[in-house]
């Protein structure tokens, strides 16, 4: 969930679904060849705000480009080779904005031409923005890409769905492990961007839902920028060291949404201990090693198209597009009226390689979801945890159910 | 087969001598062959890069397997358990399906929404067909005159005109349709959809759903139960359908659909194939590494053969 490049090219983008031709055409789930009626053009704008790159701590990795847009250019693809049987035609209209204005210009202009559902990749603030702009009225936004706790509950707007995991979903996945390894006490370092805190803030809450003692619960202050200097490794080994001395926990759960020191931590501790949160064990919508449920396929499709691997980013930008095709497939209609009241019916059925059907939760407009578990190389395993069970959907233990929910708009 | 043997057989439970369990296992490699007397390994034989789909050649003596991640297929001399022959398949064959004249394979190329058309004796890749986005499951007529294509990600059955390689129809299904099998006098088409959970009954002459069998094991959620494997025994009037991370096969009226029973099996069970006499079913359980012996007669499991790494596919040789 935590792309590594959260500052860079923050890519603010909203597709937009638009039939021509106004007319609802029924889709009949069979077909004969012939006659073959004319296609339905279905477009599916795509704008992005950019912002300029931060320089990685890394150097291994280098940031992926056009994240987020390169999953929806597959999923468009895929649309398409579905729609070809249905004849439908999909296609990516893509437009890049450089500053917020921009993009909310374009979103009025695209509801001015009639469109009613957009998917969006944008910062909270921009997306609230635009969620509660008179054109969005009766709108349904997807947001493929935040994952922040405040837009499923005090912040939240009926007219928008999440695709991602929320940052409650995520802990909890975490949560949920470590309380089935008995790794009960944990180490809690968080940064000190506020998307380190909220993300701190989640776990706390994760920690005492599944009765974990967080033991201490320490920031992260020391600039980690002498490690790539020579003899830098001393310096940061040293820190780790003396900051995890004379705690005595079972693993470090560090929140470091930046990549500014989650690397360092893992080997320089005092005692061996493992690390888990943003980096090391990292809870996601998608992970690179992940190969299960035909994961495989979709990895070998992303990767053949775009000639790098999919980040969490991209596959939620991915399921936003796919989500809006499954509605247009099963909902028999091309009506952006009908894929929106499809997209939060009962009926609503998403396959995205977990192995279990995908909804969304009608309080909050999540999208419920199993969460992977994984290093750089491994998957280790997939939450909810077998035991956590639900009265009505095991997937439910992860985030805020219904009774808890403080969306109430 | 005279009736009164293939009832002798049927009460007797006891496969014909000779017989053998080919298993392909997806994650070593190999292909497994059990004895189907003894139920005891005697060869494992190394194959290409992740085999998953098999079949037996129409004499019985070879066997085509589906090396996916080497791109091709390869032919499998079961006398001298040797790979004999390589054939093309278009790239990431998963499996594929035999027509009925043993002359043509039909492959469902995963990665790149075809199935590619072999004919076995020149070797050659004669079509691909273009079908929807992760083509999986392979069905044939009877006559040979149909072909059923699942697409995955695109969920639709596609019915494909064997003659003129056209999709004369699509059938929409839940989601992430796998396999299709037809009936034996090529009335329907049953298809399992994995995240979807159910089967549905395709008539194969109007193309319509005409029934979606659902499933509910207690204590497993239904999120666990994901169709995959079907065998049909029209003779008892049964169907099996294996039910993926559910370990149960459940056991379905083949007329009211109604589901009879659940068999618990090994973890994940994928593929199903009945001994040559029927008496017998064998599941491949991909989490458990092992092969479940179902007693048809009985309807009940009767032991587990441990084989390679995550097995996929079963079938059973003279």
């Amino acid at each position: 969930m935590f792309g590594r490049w959260r500052e860079a090219a923050f890519a603010a983008a909203l597709f937009v679904l638009s039939p021509f031709g106004a007319a609802a055409q029924a889709q009949t789930p069979t077909q004969a060849q012939t006659p073959t009626p004319a296609p339905t053009d279905i477009v599916v704008p795509y704008l992005a705000l950019t912002r300029p790159s931060s320089v990685p701590e890394s150097a291994l990795d280098r940031p992926p480009e056009n994240e987020g847009l390169l999953g929806a250019r597959v999923a468009v693809a895929d649309n398409q080779t579905t729609g070809r049987f249905l004849h439908q035609s999909w296609r990516l209209d893509e437009h890049l904005a450089n500053d917020e204005a921009a993009l909310v210009q374009a979103f009025e202009d695209a509801a001015g031409q009639g469109h009613r559902l957009f998917v969006v990749d944008a910062p909270p603030s921009v997306l609230l923005k635009l969620a509660d702009l008179p054109e969005a009225k009766g709108a349904v936004i997807l947001d493929a890409t935040s994952t922040a706790d405040a837009l499923r509950g005090k912040d939240c707007r009926r007219n928008v769905l999440h695709l991602l995991p929320s940052d409650a979903m995520w802990a909890d996945a975490l949560m949920q492990f470590l309380a089935v390894k008995r790794w009960r006490d944990l180490l809690l370092v968080s940064g000190p961007a506020d998307e380190d805190r909220q993300l701190a803030d989640a776990l706390r809450r994760s920690a005492r839902k599944f009765q974990l003692r967080i033991v201490a619960d320490k920031p992260w202050t020391y600039n980690p920028g002498s490690r790539r200097s020579d003899t830098g490794h001393y310096a940061i080994g040293a820190e780790v060291a003396r900051f995890t001395q004379g705690v005595a926990y079972d693993v470090l759960v560090v929140a470091d949404t930046r990549d500014d020191f989650g690397d360092d931590i893992a080997y320089r501790t005092t005692d061996p201990r493992p690390v888990a949160g943003t980096h090391g064990l990292v809870p996601g919508a998608w992970a690179k090693p992940f190969e299960q449920w035909g994961g495989t396929q979709l990895q070998t499709r992303f990767f053949k198209a775009t000639g790098r691997w999919m980040t969490s980013r991209d596959y939620g930008a991915w399921m936003a597009v796919r989500a809006i095709g499954e509605a247009a497939t099963r909902g028999g209609s091309t009506d952006t009226g009908k894929i929106a009241e499809y997209l939060r019916g009962p009926k609503f059925e998403l396959a995205a390689y977990k192995g279990v059907p995908l909804s969304f939760r009608s309080w909050d407009g999540q999208l419920r979801q199993p969460v992977l578990l994984a290093d750089d190389r491994s998957l280790v395993s997939v939450s909810p945890q077998p035991g956590y069970l639900h009265q009505f959907s095991e997937l439910d233990t992860l985030g805020t159910d219904q009774p808890e929910t403080t969306c109430h708009t | 087969m005279p009736y009164v043997i293939l009832l002798l057989a049927l009460f007797l439970a006891f496969p014909a001598a000779a017989e053998r369990l080919l298993v392909s296992n997806e994650k070593d490699n190999t292909i497994t062959v059990v004895d189907a007397a003894t139920l005891a390994v005697t060869h494992t034989v190394p194959v290409g890069a992740r085999p998953r789909g098999i079949a037996l050649s129409k004499d019985g003596g070879s066997l085509y397997i589906c090396t996916s991640d080497a791109d091709h297929i390869e032919v499998l001399d079961l006398a001298s358990m040797k790979v004999s022959r390589i054939l093309p398949s278009g790239p990431d064959p998963e499996l594929f399906v035999l027509s009925p004249d043993g002359t043509t394979l039909y492959i469902a190329n995963e990665n790149d929404n075809m199935v590619s058309v072999l004919d076995i004796a020149s070797g050659r890749v004669t079509t691909e067909i273009a079908v929807g986005v992760e083509p999986e499951g392979l069905g044939v007529s009877p006559d040979g005159r149909i072909l059923v294509n699942t697409s995955e990600t695109t969920s639709m059955a596609h019915f494909i005109d064997t003659a003129t390689h056209e999709v004369i129809a699509n059938v929409l299904v839940d989601s992430r349709p796998r396999r299709a099998v037809f009936t034996p006098y090529g009335k329907q088409v049953w298809v399992s959809s994995e995240v979807g959970g159910t089967v549905s009954i395709v008539d194969a002459e109007t193309h319509e759903v005409i029934h979606k069998i659902r499933f509910a094991v207690p204590g497993i959620p239904a999120e666990g139960i994901q169709p995959v494997g079907i065998a049909l025994l029209p003779e008892r009037n049964l169907a099996f359908v294996a039910l993926g991370p559910a370990n149960r096969v459940a056991v379905v009226d083949m007329k009211t659909f109604e589901v009879q029973k659940y068999l618990l099996v090994g973890q994940r069970v994928w593929n199903l194939a009945f001994s040559l006499d029927k008496s017998r079913l064998y599941t491949t359980n991909g989490v458990s590494n092992d092969m479940s012996v179902i007693d048809v007669a009985a309807l009940k499991v009767i032991k587990s053969v441990p084989v390679g790494a995550l097995p996929w596919g079963v079938v059973v040789a003279p």
